[in-house]
């Protein structure tokens, strides 16, 4: 990474089947040492050998914050995606050895907030669970709003409930349960802050309720990490380096400069931090710009790329890397 | 005219804009002097109509003597306060934000220092510094800490100042603090003492 | 005491002075012969064995010293360390920092031993043995920063990030180059910069935030920072400019070798795991003229940087009253010579 924070080597301590969607994995250091204290809401970029395709995809950790023996992430099995998550689910294996990131925090906790008011969709509660630990060690206010599709889906429902009790409500699709958010917002002190982490709707639903009801912007915080979408096989070139190649339709552009040989910086992986901003030298085409960092002026200047999430459909790209 | 021209400052300078009706479930005002006519203009816009049965009104005439109590008073909001001085408003305000719920919004009109006071209190009660509307209106006189003694004088309008604590000579810097409320002062004569240029009335 | 530090003052009579190890491994701050802003980072990785950046945080034989003046300084105003409530998290993760880098890189110094939350700090130095429970305030004297702070060299201040941006929401500042940590705290990245002079055109201030917006934990930085002092005052403080302001005027040709030195800021940040807050120490060393001038090429190096550099940093840096004196004097070892690149002495 281009900020040269160390690798950590580890081993697959442990792989838990949580429901029909979701494995559970362990990791611990290959020798034996702590692994690095982290704060809720923080991300590690798990990297993978999937059969000769280099893979890195940003998963929340969900372990406490300050269990330095093991880090532990909740993978979500996707049909359609890339891959990544279907690796983790076929192939990896207690035993299995590994390379994580340093943990990266683009989801932090607001300290100053007199109450942390989280809401999670489906796998979106992980980084709740380290921030939930995190807030009651500290003897911090919290409520959690958890919608999941049903019961037998509902991961870490009863682990929550038996930990944190009346502060966890659990909502299911399926038996038409859903969150009265008009009067959860309205009853909040002053100094609430909102965290929101689950399916883009949900993100957006609660960001548009809460702004009409004078939640300042500031005090309404969501992750949403973006798989890097499939797409079509696409030729760059990159200037600095002096190489040319295709990006297949499976592969991101990150990932593709990368298996050149090329180091690229990267933090999150999904279009939110900002840290793989490329400058495009010349664009003869259409850049599908997938992110959440650019702003429109410079999506529409072609100017900027975000390897990790964004595409490009044309006759020529070139890139200042 | 609602908008006071400011001359380009440094970067800590907070920037004022003109308030505007928010949406919300409980609107508080907080204005000094001048400043009640920036709560006027507001109220004088169709979309505030229905904003009155919720509104507060927290009123200090200005240090110069300008006190607009009589125009607010005729908007008819659901809550209007007149205090002596924005000390004496203090405990009120601290126990209207303790009560209030997300969903609040806050306004403050007047001169640099009620604003910043304001902006200070809803901090501290956990708002973002963001979440204030602020809306410049009546004297430029600035509210300045003495980096020295730490006490604050108010109302300062000549440049180079006498400190009201510790009496030491201060030029008034632009360098503001939100979490004080207050502009930097330092000591002009500190290298050569007793030689003190003569003072300007700097802030109108 | 122990031989390994030197008796000396920072204020009254002055004894400070730099032993010859201790002007060898002086990080002189200039790597070409004039001086402008920049964001001049790099990854703060050990160096060389004696230098400055042989360890994270570095302890000199000025050490027991510059806490009996931080102490002093405490006494007198102790709004020189505070901390916002929300950031005595980030205290904790320095405290580990600092006592887990010293008892590693100074065992012959500092000990901790860890039994869970049981933790036993031993700082020889300063003679201070200390069982208390890791996280726990109430087991410690002060609160964590403070307490560390207390007995680590150099400036502290601490960083809440949100919003993009920083926030510098606690410090200890008693060595400062005239900035008030009471007025300042509580500020964004670039309100608490807004005094500075030409940077903020130079969109310095917005490249070296965006920067560290991905500073990652065990990945530190570091860079330079400098200015000029008269005598050896670590406490350079607005708050008591009008009693350090005057000495500036009592400077001669016969001492300003004895009394001006170059005051060097060794400034590093760090991330914090358990906070994600970022801790910017801002180490001071200082040299006098006279001890300076004894290495050639810094001598030179100095003449050039001093006589080119704009009034408005000069002011801004409060040394334009004396800058022709300082001529002067350091003209006198400037031959003319081309110096070489880089910081190290020729």
């Amino acid at each position: 990474m281009s900020v040269g924070a160390p690798k950590i080597p580890v081993v697959v301590a442990e792989v838990v089947e949580v429901n029909a969607l979701i494995k559970r994995f362990r990791f611990q250091r290959r020798d034996g040492a702590a692994m690095p204290v982290f704060s809720g809401g923080s991300h590690v970029v798990v990297e993978m050998d999937d059969h000769g395709t280099r893979r890195m995809n940003p998963y929340s950790l969900m372990s406490h914050p300050a269990d330095t023996l093991g880090y532990e992430i909740s993978v979500r099995r996707d049909e359609v995606g890339r891959g990544g998550s279907l690796y983790m689910h076929t192939h990896v294996r207690p035993g299995m050895e590994m390379v994580l990131s340093q943990p990266v925090n683009l989801f932090p906790l607001d300290a100053r907030a007199k109450k942390h008011l989280m809401i999670a969709g489906g796998i979106g509660i992980t980084p709740f669970l380290a921030q939930m630990a995190q807030v009651e060690a500290m003897g911090g206010r919290f409520e959690l709003h958890y919608s999941v599709r049903s019961p037998a889906l509902g991961a870490y429902v009863e682990h929550l409930q038996e930990q944190y009790g009346s502060r966890v409500h659990v909502y299911y699709d399926e038996l038409k349960q859903q969150i009265d958010l008009k009067t959860l917002l309205k009853s909040q002190p002053l100094g609430t802050h909102i965290y929101v982490c689950g399916p883009k709707g949900m993100i957006a639903w609660v960001k548009a309720t809460a702004a009409a009801m004078g939640w300042p912007a500031l005090a309404v915080h969501s992750e949403e990490f973006l798989a890097p979408p499939v797409g079509l096989a696409f030729e760059v070139q990159l200037a600095a380096s002096g190489k040319s190649f295709t990006v297949q339709p499976n592969q991101s552009l990150l990932e593709a400069i990368e298996a050149a040989g090329v180091e690229a910086p990267y933090l999150c992986r999904g279009g939110a931090c900002g840290q793989c901003e490329t400058d495009v030298l010349r664009c003869d085409g259409h850049i599908e710009h997938n992110d959440h960092w650019l702003t429109d002026a410079q999506k529409a200047s072609h100017t900027k790329i975000m390897p990790c999430v964004s595409r490009f459909r044309g006759a020529a790209l070139i890139l200042d890397r | 005219m609602t908008k006071t021209m400011f001359e380009p400052s440094i970067t800590s300078r907070p920037v004022y804009g003109v308030l505007s009706p928010g949406v919300g479930s409980a609107h508080l005002f907080v204005a000094d002097g001048e400043g009640a006519d920036a709560v006027c203009d507001l109220f004088a816009k169709a979309e505030a109509a229905e904003m009155k049965a919720a509104s507060h009104i927290i009123y200090m005439p200005g240090a110069n003597g300008c006190d607009k109590t009589a125009d607010l008073q005729a908007l008819g909001v659901a809550q209007f306060y007149r205090a002596p001085s924005f000390a004496s408003a203090q405990s009120r305000l601290a126990k209207v934000l303790a009560d209030a719920h997300m969903g609040l919004q806050i306004y403050a009109a007047g001169t640099e220092g009620l604003m910043a006071q304001v902006a200070a209190l809803a901090q501290a009660a956990g708002l973002p510094y963001e979440a204030v509307q602020m809306e410049h209106r009546g004297s430029l006189a600035r509210r300045v800490q003495c980096v020295h003694c730490k006490g604050v004088t108010e109302n300062v309008r000549l440049d180079p100042f006498h400190c009201s604590h510790c009496g030491l000579s201060l030029f008034v810097r632009d360098h503001f603090s939100r979490r004080l409320a207050a502009f930097q002062g330092v000591n002009i004569d500190a290298e050569d003492p007793g030689q003190v240029p003569a003072s300007v009335e700097r802030f109108k | 005491m122990s031989l390994d530090f030197n008796v000396e003052t920072f204020r009254g009579d002055y004894t400070f002075k730099n032993s010859a190890k201790a002007i060898k491994r002086f990080p002189f701050p200039f790597p070409e012969d004039s001086y402008m802003y920049s964001v001049n980072m790099e990854p703060h990785v050990p160096g060389a064995v004696g230098s400055v950046f042989e360890h994270l945080f570095d302890v000199d034989e000025h050490y027991v010293a510059e806490m009996r003046d931080r102490a002093q300084v405490l006494a007198e105003d102790p709004l020189r360390c505070q901390t916002l409530p929300h950031m005595e998290l980030a205290g904790w993760d320095l405290l580990e920092l600092i006592m887990e880098s010293k008892a590693r890189d100074y065992p012959q110094w500092f000990e901790l031993h860890k039994d869970g939350d049981n933790w036993h700090w031993i700082n020889k130095p300063l003679q201070i043995e200390q069982k208390f429970t890791f996280m726990d305030a109430s087991t410690l004297p002060y609160g964590p920063m403070e307490y560390i702070t207390r007995q680590t060299q150099g400036d502290f201040t601490l960083q809440d990030q949100r919003d993009d941006d920083l926030w510098i929401e606690a410090g200890m500042v008693t060595t400062q180059a005239d900035w008030s940590l009471d007025f300042d705290i509580g500020m964004s990245f670039k309100q608490w910069h807004a005094p500075v002079p030409l940077a903020h055109q130079m969109n310095i201030f917005d490249r070296a935030l965006k920067f560290l917006l991905k500073l990652q934990h065990g990945a530190p930085v570091r860079r330079f920072n400098w200015t000029m002092t008269v005598d050896a005052l670590l406490d350079t403080s607005p708050e008591n400019y009008p009693k350090w302001g005057p000495s500036k005027t009592t400077m001669t040709p016969e001492t300003i070798g004895h009394r001006q030195h170059l005051r060097v800021e060794l400034q590093t940040l760090h991330r914090l795991p358990r906070s994600n807050a970022i801790v910017f120490p801002i180490r001071c060393y200082l040299i006098r003229f006279e001890e300076l001038v004894t290495v050639p090429k810094w001598a030179r190096r100095l003449h050039r940087v001093v006589r080119d550099i704009p009034d408005e940093l000069a002011t801004y840096k409060g040394f334009l009253r004396n800058k022709p004196l300082m001529l002067d004097y350091l003209a006198q070892f400037d031959d003319g010579q081309p110096t070489s690149p880089g910081f190290g002495a020729d």
